[in-house]
């Protein structure tokens, strides 16, 4: 490991940083940009980009310093679309130009992004996608409908893709670009959900026209690099470190603790059960993790957005009941539109309804499921007879 | 009492005739009246129910008086009839007083020996729709909750009772028996609560200084009360019933139509396996449901433990077959306009209404004599 890169040298640059920018005394967008530009705000990218080329488990000696100097941090949730999906996608993907672009702000949070990827008759099977992208001179000209699009009412910029040749098969057909939100011809309407507020939308995308400067990846290797992305996605959803009883399971426990009368045995025997799984999912996040430093990832990433959606539907099931009468309640139906996506907020019938959605946002736990059984376990995949057909030929 | 080996009362487990004439009717009232977008939107009105889709059900098909003899002003019929009325009720997740009032009120009036007098009087009015009255304790109340709600006095503030925005009567369990309050006097306030299932809405009510027209001492008011209870978790079961089933039906049919991959995603056995499993759930909570209302109608002495049973066991199909819905039909499932989250949200709050399947698992248990450890 060279000088720059191990965890001394990272704690020496974090106190440098610290020193020249003391939090207190800083504003806070001040410090985000010196932080990035001490390459500390994603060690493992490249130096000028934010990063210093770092093994990607030292962030977190990065972070802890930061944290315990009460720096403060780029609110990760409202930015998680670019943060978890955009970045790594740019990063593997962009030109020099692209990265020098859009990286930085969006790190900083001044960039808001969102995912243009489902469309109506494409979720599950997002190659079958419609949305059409036509080249024009330098610009393609973009038209179609996505749904579902978290946080399109606040974003700048979105990664879209779209199909550029619907006379090959659907997976050859597809490109990536980045999407101008504020381009007239993109049209953003609320879509309320089963919580009652809007946190997602729909888009409709008329004449849009997207330089070329602005594809990532080659023209109709558009699928390969939306891999990338989906993936970042699945790990970004369930992947986050969390403490003993952090997340759903610390407030159906605080609750239990504070209200011995809403007791019954059938619940206890649920809680505690819940407990020990909850537990074991942290336990294997971490192991995931420790894996990953030692150089052998492995294939529970896949597991742990499974099990995120699985335990916080069933602990905030629980705890609904629990609650009896305070949990036939609800706290608020007024259509909101949201800034960020909140699973673990508010009172316990939100968090109940909001967590429907973590088996189906970033891929179903079905599809899921069968990513597991033929990638992980190598099982033959289902029949298939759209694979080979042009795209404008399949039955719709 | 104890478990016995074989009960005295063969349970009737079908539909006759005469009921399945009584669903048609229900159904094709509900379907001209409360499709899935009308109740959407009068979920989003000030109005808690359709009034005139209420006389209709009410007393157009005569429903509100199933339970009530001829000679006290009602249909004559049973418990068989009003659980019919509950499974479409609970099909269309369409919001009216029919189980608060014309099951738990009305059940708790005729447990009174009401004829004459002010609770006979009331119990006509409900029979035939001209009034409806809710019991005045919290939703949540299960059965075995009956005698520790007869405490206290009229001056009280009870919260989470269901229906009680739209009702006339209030029944008010005290330490002294059992009062009548009308909801227009002096000195009540019914205060709308925000409720997760907007198909059924929940109100705080509070007394202070209300006047009460005294139906029966504690002790009958005590049974009184229990039996309303009794009989509106048992008839819950069948609400239960339809909404799992038609949660199901939904299911099937959304995953038959939608294509993915170039293929309906129903034939991906993953998710044939899980409907088929749904199925088999809902054949057997029609089974609990049928053998709780039948108890009930014939006055069965296993009535209380296959109340339990059926509620134990309905309650948990309607919310897996709710939660199974909303994730079968994927992203449109977590829509506003899709009804599915309709369904989610009554299955929810039906799974606590007059006690949470672990209530009455140790209903169960006492019963049995199977005690905890
Ligand atoms: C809260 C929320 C936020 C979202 N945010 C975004 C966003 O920001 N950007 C974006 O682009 N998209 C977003 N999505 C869309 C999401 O990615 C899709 O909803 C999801 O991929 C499922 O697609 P679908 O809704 O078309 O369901 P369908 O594909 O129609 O699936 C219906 C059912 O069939 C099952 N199924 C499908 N295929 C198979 C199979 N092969 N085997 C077994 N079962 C199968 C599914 O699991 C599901 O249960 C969001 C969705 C939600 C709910």
């Amino acid at each position: 490991m060279t000088a720059a890169t191990d965890a001394d040298a990272i704690r020496r640059r974090t106190q440098d940083l610290l020193a020249a920018h003391p939090p207190a005394t800083t504003g806070r967008a001040e410090f985000l940009r010196a932080r990035f530009d001490a390459g500390l705000a994603w060690v493992h990218y490249p130096a000028g980009l934010g990063g210093l080329g770092a093994p990607r488990s030292l962030q977190a000696v990065a972070d802890a310093e930061l944290a315990a100097a009460g720096a403060p941090d780029n609110d990760p949730r409202r930015i998680g679309i670019g943060l978890g999906m955009a970045a790594p996608t740019i990063l593997g993907y962009g030109t020099d130009e692209q990265k020098q672009r859009f990286l930085r702000p969006l790190w900083l949070g001044e960039e808001v992004w969102c995912q243009l990827f489902s469309e109506p008759g494409a979720g599950s099977d997002l190659a079958a996608l419609g949305t059409r992208a036509v080249r024009d001179g330098d610009d393609w000209v973009v038209d179609g409908q996505k749904v579902w699009t978290s946080s399109a009412h606040v974003a700048r910029w979105a990664i879209l893709i779209a199909r550029t040749d619907p006379g090959l098969p659907k997976h050859r057909g597809i490109s990536y670009f980045v999407c101008d939100m504020t381009d007239p011809g993109v049209e953003v309407r609320p879509l309320r959900q089963i919580t009652g507020e809007a946190e997602f939308n729909e888009v409709f995308l008329t004449g849009v026209r997207i330089p070329d400067s602005h594809r990532l990846g080659p023209v109709g290797e558009g699928w390969k690099v939306a891999q990338t992305t989906l993936m970042n996605e699945r790990v970004s959803i369930g992947g986050a470190r969390i403490p003993r009883e952090g997340g759903m399971i610390g407030t159906v426990a605080k609750t239990w603790r504070e209200h011995p009368g809403l007791r019954t045995h059938d619940l206890h025997q649920r809680l505690l059960t819940l407990w020990v799984e909850a537990e074991v999912a942290r336990l294997t996040g971490e192991r995931l993790r420790q894996q990953l430093v030692a150089g052998q990832p492995g294939p529970e990433g896949s597991g742990m957005k499974l099990a995120f959606a699985r335990l916080n539907q069933e602990i905030s099931g629980l705890e609904v009941e629990l609650l009896g009468d305070e949990g036939l309640l609800y706290g608020d139906w007024t259509m909101r539109r949201p800034e960020i996506v909140d699973f673990t907020g508010r009172d316990a019938g939100y968090r109940y309804l909001r967590s429907k959605g973590n088996s189906i946002e970033g891929g179903t736990s079905e599809v899921l499921l069968n990513i597991v059984a033929e990638r992980v376990l190598g099982l033959p995949a289902e029949p298939r007879n759209d694979k080979d057909v042009a795209w404008k030929d399949l039955a719709r | 009492m104890s478990a016995q080996p074989e009960t005295a009362h063969a349970p009737d487990l079908l539909y006759s005739e005469a009921e399945e004439d009584l669903r048609s009717a229900v159904r094709s009232l509900l379907t001209a009246r409360a499709d899935a977008p009308a109740v959407i939107a009068a979920t989003e009105s000030a109005t808690p129910y359709d009034q005139e889709l209420w006389a209709s059900l009410a007393s157009g098909i005569g429903a509100a008086g199933l339970l009530v003899p001829e000679k006290l002003g009602g249909q004559g019929a049973g418990h068989r009839e009003a659980a019919v009325v509950l499974e479409e009720l609970g099909r269309g997740v369409v919001p009216a007083p029919y189980l608060t009032s014309s099951v738990v009120a009305t059940e708790v009036l005729l447990a009174l020996d009401p004829l004459g007098g002010p609770a006979g009087e009331l119990l006509a009015d409900l029979a035939a729709g001209r009034r409806t009255a809710v019991l005045a304790l919290p939703f949540a109340t299960p059965p075995a909750g009956a005698r520790a709600a007869m405490a206290g006095g009229l001056e009280r503030t009870v919260t989470t009772v269901a229906d009680a925005a739209a009702a006339d009567v209030l029944l008010v369990p005290t330490a002294e028996g059992l009062y009548a309050v009308g909801t227009a006097g002096t000195g009540v306030t019914v205060e709308p609560l925000v409720p997760l299932d907007l198909t059924r809405p929940l109100a705080s009510v509070t007394l202070a200084g209300a006047a009460g027209a005294l139906l029966a001492e504690a002790g009958p008011a005590a049974v009184a009360v229990e039996r309303g209870l009794l009989s509106g978790a048992g008839l819950l079961a069948s609400e239960q019933l339809g909404i799992a089933e038609w949660c199901l039906t939904e299911t099937v049919r959304h995953t038959r139509e939608r294509h993915q991959f170039n293929r309906p995603v129903g034939s991906f056995q993953a998710l044939k396996h899980r409907m088929a499993q749904l199925w088999l759930e809902v054949v057997s909570a029609r089974a609990a449901a049928r053998n709780a209302a039948d108890a009930l109608a014939a006055g069965a002495p296993d009535a209380p433990l296959a109340v339990a049973v059926a509620q134990a066991y309905c309650s948990k199909v309607a919310v897996h077959a709710a939660e199974e819905c909303v994730q079968l039909h994927g992203g449109v499932g977590m829509t506003w306009e899709h009804p599915a989250h309709l369904y989610l949200k009554r299955a929810k709050a039906d799974s606590t209404a007059y006690g949470t399947p672990g209530r009455h698992h140790e209903t169960v248990a006492r019963l049995t004599e199977l005690p905890a450890p």
